[in-house]
């Protein structure tokens, strides 16, 4: 007589049995407690693995010695040396397979994250000299007056008059060394000696 | 647009990742689950505490429960960004997360109300498979009838007395170990929120409780105002069709039965709605005195950019104005509708104040976010989080009560 | 005959004893209790970052878009650099346009809605930037509120998110209250800097750190009393954000005061 109370649980197991099932085919079966316990470790490991092989995009310049040694050579000895290249030509990824060539990205607005002059003293960006994009030469790439991988040395046109020429480390350029730069310093981007 | 950028207006400072991530559906949620909970508790307090003067109203506000128990799961479905994975939680529950407790608590309380509405409802079934077995040629309709009904009777056709109080006994026990479930399925809503030491409006531990009394607050209100609403239209068909089945009750003796359910109910729902609103005010008086670090910004954001949706809407008529209706002599229905109306608006309110005001400001507390609610849905993004979402979650319940009582009848037996 | 009471008490248990997923019964095994003793392990990365160098160039913001495939135009990061300008009159101005992603390409504070705020040279008693990425806390609280085991920490410190596997939740983006996680725009799971863990595990630098040409950013660690960052961190004034959330985080400062928020 009483038995039929006990319906509804069959019911109820049936379903948590189903759900128990489900769970063997859907959940990955190396999904459990990791090393930092049940609050911080539970997880899927073979995960980890999956992040470790996310493609490596910027090589470093130690990378772009091995070919560009001259270029490498010139900028570490520069007041540009801690810069790497990827930061202005963007990442190596499988250069010079693929991409075989890299931007030169000669936009104003990269030169301004640091060289847009502001008056803080007390921090790092207070001692880097600079312009106010605004005013100076608006318009005009920079790389035309000022060469990045030796700001003391000047850029791709040649200086007209002292007012263009840019000033140096230790005072202002003749003309002659604004201008004549040896062709070593000058040379193009698509030479990698 | 990133998610949440479109309805995101942000002021001064915030972190460059801070949008509102938990938006409309994310206060329906707990708003829904509340009516749950504290439908559940209307009608455990016939079955349980033997309140007679609510047996008419107890079965119905159980229906109800099973009804919006779908419903709940709708939101969570809709703001999911991997909807298709939300079973995850019942397959690999991260139990040091509230949100992990979801898959228990859910379905335990899903079974207890299925296992509840079964033995209430047997003898309706046995009828029902039987009267549907007697007809010897049957059509479509009637064949499908007839197969839901078997099956729904479980096998079980013995309605003599002492199976019936077999049925009753097991009424009384599920409801009385539903009570504790229901008020975890809401409670453990609101450890979500007050667990949240990043949220400075969240974190309290009050919240776990607050909720609770807010949700049976919710429920009672909204049992009472749909039973309201049915019996209007019971009243209007009962004068209708009194000509033809002179076997129905008269409208003057639905109306009686009526004003008796609804002032007894809405005793319970005062006692509720008092505690409800001491311990917001604890909460805020709290906070105003010890005056942490985080107090200016919250300052700002609950006496001054949300002062309105708090005080006036929430407070003024969600509780203080619902009060006085209720409290004021000679409840009548008509009041008792108006009165549930203005608690339900309040305790959306709450759920809405605590999930959105809770985003106004940035955890760098230095600036703020403004929520603008998708009204018309541009994509399926805006829609889901916007304001038509919101209106299917409000609608779906009333839509699953009106085919779940095809099945199970709520009024018959009672009225 | 069975008794009420017992009748109660055997279907709560089976009720309750069944509805325990059985992998939460790994919980109770031994061998997993004994691995979660923190010793032993090799290594632990930790981050150093030093406010005084940073000059606000967001080369570090751009090369972590780039390395770890963060569409560059969407407004998320998950690293960036914050400038803070304290005015005589005491009032401290921040801001971040798009992450400092570009730089700081304004004098002017962004205070959002398209509106800036004028700031004069003369008024301005500090100025600073400080970078901000994912600290991988020793307490994460992003992980303990993950309701599905998506996200997680490795054994040396990081923590990672499991993009086949989450649901899109945002428990976690809510939970953090250093407010670096967000949604991926293209894979719509949660998103946060995982200390670039594909370089680092081949014995290379995160992007950031590589990116910077100041030195304001570096990686170590912790474990290694060889390595420069553990000295600094261990000699030197540093001090990490939000100690008061008790979340352990692992990026240090050097710098840091009180007006960074």
């Amino acid at each position: 007589m009483k038995s039929h109370v006990w319906r509804p649980l069959y019911v109820v197991l049936l379903i948590i049995g189903a759900v128990l099932v489900a769970r063997k085919i859907l959940v990955p079966s190396d999904f459990g407690i990791g090393a930092r316990g049940y609050m911080y470790g539970w997880h899927r490991p073979s995960n980890e693995e999956q992040w470790k092989e996310v493609k490596v995009k910027y090589r470093t310049a130690e990378y772009c010695k091995e070919c560009h040694k001259e270029k490498y050579d010139e900028i570490k000895q520069s007041p540009h040396a801690n810069i790497n290249c990827e930061n202005c030509h963007g990442p190596a990824l499988g250069h010079p397979d693929d991409p075989k060539t890299l931007p030169i990205d000669r936009r104003r607005e990269l030169c301004a994250r640091c060289h847009f002059r502001l008056e803080y003293p007390t921090s790092g960006r207070g001692h880097i000299r600079g312009i106010d994009p605004k005013t100076h030469n608006p318009g005009l790439e920079c790389v035309t007056c000022h060469w990045p991988h030796d700001p003391r040395k000047a850029g791709h046109a040649p200086a007209k008059s002292a007012a263009a020429t840019p000033r140096s480390w230790g005072g202002s350029l003749s003309a002659s060394q604004a201008s004549g730069r040896t062709n070593e310093a000058r040379r193009g981007a698509h030479d990698i000696a | 647009m990133v998610h949440g950028e479109v309805w995101t207006v942000k002021e001064f400072f915030t972190y460059p990742n801070e949008y509102i991530y938990w938006t409309i559906q994310i206060v329906m949620y707990p708003f829904m689950t509340g009516l749950v909970a504290g439908a559940f508790v209307l009608s455990s307090l016939y079955h349980v505490f033997n309140v007679k003067e609510l047996k008419g109203i107890a079965r119905f506000s159980l229906v109800f429960s099973f009804a919006l128990l779908p419903v709940a799961m709708l939101p969570l479905m809709l703001h999911l960004q991997q909807p298709q994975r939300g079973i995850e939680v019942m397959m690999t529950p991260h139990f040091t997360s509230a949100i992990a407790a979801f898959g228990i608590v859910f379905s335990t309380y899903g079974m207890i109300v299925a296992s509840e509405l079964w033995f209430v409802y047997r003898k309706h079934f046995v009828e029902e498979a039987l009267k549907f077995r007697a007809i010897g040629e049957r059509s479509l309709g009637q064949h499908l009838a007839h197969l839901l009904f078997s099956a729904l009777t479980l096998g079980a056709y013995d309605v003599s007395h002492e199976a019936l109080e077999a049925d009753e006994r097991a009424v009384k026990k599920l409801a009385g170990a539903g009570i504790p479930v229901a008020c975890f399925l809401h409670g453990y809503a609101g450890f979500i929120f007050g667990s949240v030491k990043a949220n400075a409006l969240w974190m309290t531990p009050l919240m776990p409780v607050i909720f609770i009394c807010s949700a049976v607050v919710s429920g009672i209100a909204l049992c009472m105002l749909t039973y309201i609403i049915t019996m209007e239209i019971r009243k209007f068909l009962a004068q209708r069709l009194k000509q033809k089945y002179p076997q129905l009750p008269s409208a003057e003796e639905l109306k009686s039965a009526e004003t008796h359910v609804v002032q007894m109910t809405a005793k319970y729902l005062l006692i509720f709605l008092v505690a409800a609103i001491t311990l917001e005010l604890l909460d805020l008086i709290f906070r105003g005195y010890t005056a942490m670090k985080t107090w200016d910004i919250l300052r700002n954001v609950i006496y001054h950019r949300d002062f309105v949706n708090i005080f006036v809407i929430q407070y003024g008529c969600g509780n203080l104005l619902a009060f006085m209706v209720f409290l004021k002599p000679g409840l009548t229905v008509r009041r008792a509708a108006f009165g549930s109306c203005l608690v339900l608006l309040g305790v959306f309110m709450m759920r809405w104040n605590v999930v959105i005001g809770g985003q106004a400001f940035s955890s760098s507390l230095s600036g703020f976010m403004h929520y603008h609610m998708p009204i018309w849905p541009d994509d399926l993004e805006t829609f889901k989080e916007g304001l038509f979402g919101a209106l299917t979650v409000a609608i779906v319940p009333f839509v699953l009560f009106y085919i779940i009582n095809k099945v199970m009848p709520v009024f018959k037996d009672t009225h | 005959m069975i008794s009420r009471r017992n009748f109660c008490k055997k279907s709560l248990l089976i009720a309750g004893g069944m509805s325990i997923p059985l992998a939460a019964l790994e919980l109770f095994d031994p061998k997993r209790l004994l691995a979660e003793k923190p010793d032993g392990k090799k290594t632990r990365w930790v981050f150093l970052v030093d406010t005084h160098k940073c000059v606000g160039c967001g080369f570090c913001v751009k090369g972590c878009k780039t390395e770890n495939e963060v569409p560059y135009d969407a407004n998320v990061t998950r690293t960036w650099v914050e400038r803070y300008v304290i005015t005589k009159d005491e009032k401290t101005h921040i801001d971040s346009p798009k992450g400092a992603r570009d730089g700081f390409e304004d004098s002017r504070i962004d205070i959002g809605e398209g509106r800036f705020e004028e700031i004069r040279n003369e008024d301005i008693d500090k100025a600073f930037f400080v970078p901000k990425l994912c600290n991988q806390c020793d307490n994460p609280p992003c992980v303990q509120v993950c309701p599905v085991g998506a996200t997680y920490q490795t054994a040396d410190g990081v923590v990672l998110v499991d993009r086949s596997w989450c649901i899109g939740c945002g428990y976690c983006v809510m939970g953090c209250p250093y407010g670096v996680r967000f949604f991926h725009p293209v894979y719509h799971v949660a998103e946060k800097c995982n200390f670039c863990y594909h370089r680092i595990s081949k014995g290379m630098k995160t992007a950031c750190v590589e990116a910077c040409a100041f030195g304001a950013r570096r990686i170590g660690n912790i474990r290694d009393p060889n390595d420069p960052v553990t000295k600094i961190i261990m000699t030197e004034r540093v001090n990490v954000l939000k100690e008061e959330y008790g979340t352990t985080p692992q990026v240090f400062y050097l710098g840091l005061t009180k007006e960074v928020k």
